[in-house]
């Protein structure tokens, strides 16, 4: 565990603050049109997951691999995904990298490495590794590739095999669990029967990190630490964070089964109100600077949305309905 | 040059592959220096140092790595060790890289290689035809070759492709299947073939039904009657005007398949010539298929499972009114 105090500057802390206010807004602004009816199809907060996912993003850089899941806005925005596409997605744009096609976290731009989860949790374990792979069978090194999980997520038969996989080729894959404490409704105890996730790093002979998902300098370093690591050649880095999610699974989902003990607890924290008093208490910013930063923020996606919200949705008309890319593949049902 | 079998086939196609495409890798169970369970990777993890991968016992993951390194540029060859264990790498080729090209216009050019279809003492988990299943998916491309030209050919049409590609090889062919040289050329991908010609009606079928449809069409003729045997080569897709013409010439169609019945490949011929040819027939259609049933163990069970030579010209003669 990196002792965490010393490495973070004033100017990254800062720097993901900003990130983690952006996605926080941002996630604001998406909650309300669903509310109000304008998101069809559900919308995925990851509202105080903000600091293990900002992190995550930051620790990555241009040629590496990012597969986020569905509470990772700040680590996408941190990776180079933008309101703009983002806004895009949910709202149905054709001018969108999805074309509504697919929305909301289904989104993505495989071919600058930002990858487009699909629903089936850890599936983008193996996807990832595969990726490094190609890398390093064309001989490209340095290059790591990361992808977000939940607690609920290391139960799938897909992550054993996805991280087994990569433990095998000792990939330079992070693969970062963020243990919100419940999967949907179900809590911890109902998904598995191990102590600690981290125990699981041990069984598939990975590195494995502990960081408090609350502590925005904490995952800073751990993050970076990580893909230092596996960039050195360290093989896949297991990194587990305890946190809560302060939303609902979706914004459907009132969360009632979260217990109040719980939320009134360390894990309930709100990592972006305690990263914003320690920018404050540090006095790298002024209060009056952190409420400017939000207010821009908020101008900059307010305008976003309403330039979002007059752009075309996708005409059936005009869509080539076609699943091949050879399109002379594509078979017509139509009765002749 | 000696004869070359279906498998050989296989096995030079991915050399041939591999020798040709530097972004061609092979990655699957027992695939590296052990050769694959049925050796059709013989020789080539010694050739091609570090392009042919043991992969760990994972096949969600087997298709994952091959998605993602599709990705980013590659072109990956994946062996399941058997057609049936596919299943357990379904989620991640139906859902992932079916879907992939039309959500995100990423291909994802990845070859799946299945054998598939039943042999002798195969049983229930080492005999599945499954190319209906999926084909049922949008975004994949299903090849089911018949021939040991089309093994070879088809094979490096598949790892060409931008698309991906389920590519059932037959096992009950790989042995005994032979042919004297490799094809220069070929037919293209989603064309089937006229295998004998006929006028009196048609047998449409792929796979190694192609080689039971092909005796039964023998056996006919000494009654007098010719069949036409279209081999489908693709089964998705699925090659209707070459169905429809041969339809038309003949007034009458037997779909031969040894998958299961319900909504396979047979269905679906079916369901076209219904509604595309309807006017064309002369008798209602008729299709063959595997029992209901999964596939016996036991060689007596076993041998009326599937189609036959013998079933299938009884099913011809129904279909004529001998």
């Amino acid at each position: 565990m990196p002792n965490s105090g010393d490495v973070v500057s004033s100017s990254d802390f800062i720097r993901a603050y900003r990130v983690m206010l952006s996605a926080r807004v941002l996630e604001e602004k998406l909650a309300s049109l669903y509310r109000a009816g304008r998101i069809k199809g559900g919308v995925f907060l990851g509202r105080g997951q903000e600091a293990l996912s900002v992190s995550v993003g930051l620790a990555l850089r241009k040629g590496d691999i990012f597969a986020p899941l569905i509470r990772d806005q700040a680590g996408r925005m941190a990776f180079g995904d933008t309101a703009l596409d983002t806004l895009r997605t949910y709202l149905g744009s054709q001018l969108g990298p999805m074309r509504g096609r697919d929305g909301n976290i289904h989104r993505g731009r495989p071919s600058e490495g930002y990858y487009a989860m699909i629903s089936h949790l850890g599936a983008m374990l193996p996807t990832v590794a595969g990726a490094l792979l190609a890398k390093r069978l064309r001989g490209e090194s340095g290059c790591v590739g990361a992808t977000c999980i939940g607690d609920g997520g290391t139960s799938t038969g897909a992550f054993h095999e996805g991280l087994n996989t990569a433990a095998v080729e000792k990939l330079p894959l992070l693969v970062i669990v963020a243990n919100n404490q419940y999967a949907y409704s179900t809590p911890n105890s109902r998904q598995f029967a191990c102590a600690n996730l981290l125990d699981k790093a041990l069984g598939y002979g990975v590195a494995g990190y502990h960081v408090d998902g609350t502590d925005l300098t904490a995952c800073l370093s751990t993050l970076r630490e990580a893909a230092h690591m596996a960039r050195e050649g360290g093989g896949p880095q297991l990194i587990v964070a305890d946190l809560l999610r302060l939303v609902g699974h979706g914004e459907h989902d009132d969360s009632h089964y979260v217990t109040s003990e719980l939320k009134a607890s360390d894990l309930g924290a709100d990592c972006l109100l305690l990263a914003e008093a320690k920018i404050i208490s540090c006095a790298w910013a002024t209060p009056e600077e952190t409420a400017n930063w939000r207010n821009e923020t908020e101008s900059e996606i307010n305008a976003t949305v309403d330039k979002v919200r007059r752009e075309p949705g996708p005409d059936p008309n005009d869509d080539d309905w076609a699943a091949y890319s050879h399109t002379a593949f594509v078979e017509h049902y139509v009765p002749v | 040059m000696s004869e070359i079998t279906y498998l050989e086939a296989i096995r030079l196609a991915q050399r041939t592959a591999l020798a040709s495409d530097p972004r061609v890798f092979v990655y699957g169970q027992d695939v590296g220096s052990f050769g694959g369970a049925f050796k059709a990777t013989k020789n080539l993890a010694k050739e091609f140092p570090g392009r042919v991968l043991d992969a760990p016992i994972s096949e969600d993951a087997i298709v994952g790595v091959a998605i993602g390194a599709a990705i980013e540029g590659m072109r990956p060859i994946v062996e399941m060790q058997f057609a049936d264990f596919s299943t357990c790498g379904f989620n991640q080729i139906v859902n992932h890289a079916a879907t992939l090209y039309y959500r995100t216009g990423v291909p994802c050019p990845i070859v799946v290689r299945l054998p598939s279809g039943g042999t002798e003492g195969g049983g229930p988990f080492h005999s599945q035809s499954m190319e209906a299943l999926y084909a049922h998916y949008p975004g994949l491309v299903v090849m089911t070759p018949a021939t040991v030209e089309d093994a070879y050919s088809m094979l490096l049409d598949a790892v060409a492709l931008d698309d991906p590609v389920i590519f059932c090889e037959h096992k009950f062919l790989y042995y005994h299947l032979k042919a004297k040289a490799l094809p220069e050329t070929n037919l293209p991908i989603g064309k089937a073939r006229i295998a004998r010609s006929g006028r009196d009606a048609t047998i449409v079928t792929h796979g190694a039904m192609l080689h039971e449809a092909l005796a039964a069409a023998k056996e006919i003729a000494t009654d007098g009657y010719e069949l036409e045997v279209v081999d489908l080569r693709t089964v998705k897709p699925l090659d209707t005007d070459t169905i429809l013409a041969s339809v038309a010439r003949t007034g009458r169609l037997l779909c031969v398949s040894e998958e299961w019945p319900w909504g396979g490949v047979s269905a679906e011929v079916l369901a076209r010539v219904s509604s595309e040819g309807f006017g064309l027939l002369d008798a209602p259609p008729m299709r063959l298929n595997a029992k209901d049933t999964p596939v016996p163990y036991h060689p007596n069970l076993w041998s009326v499972h599937r189609p036959t030579a013998s079933a299938i010209a009884d099913a011809a003669r129904r279909l004529l009114h001998i």
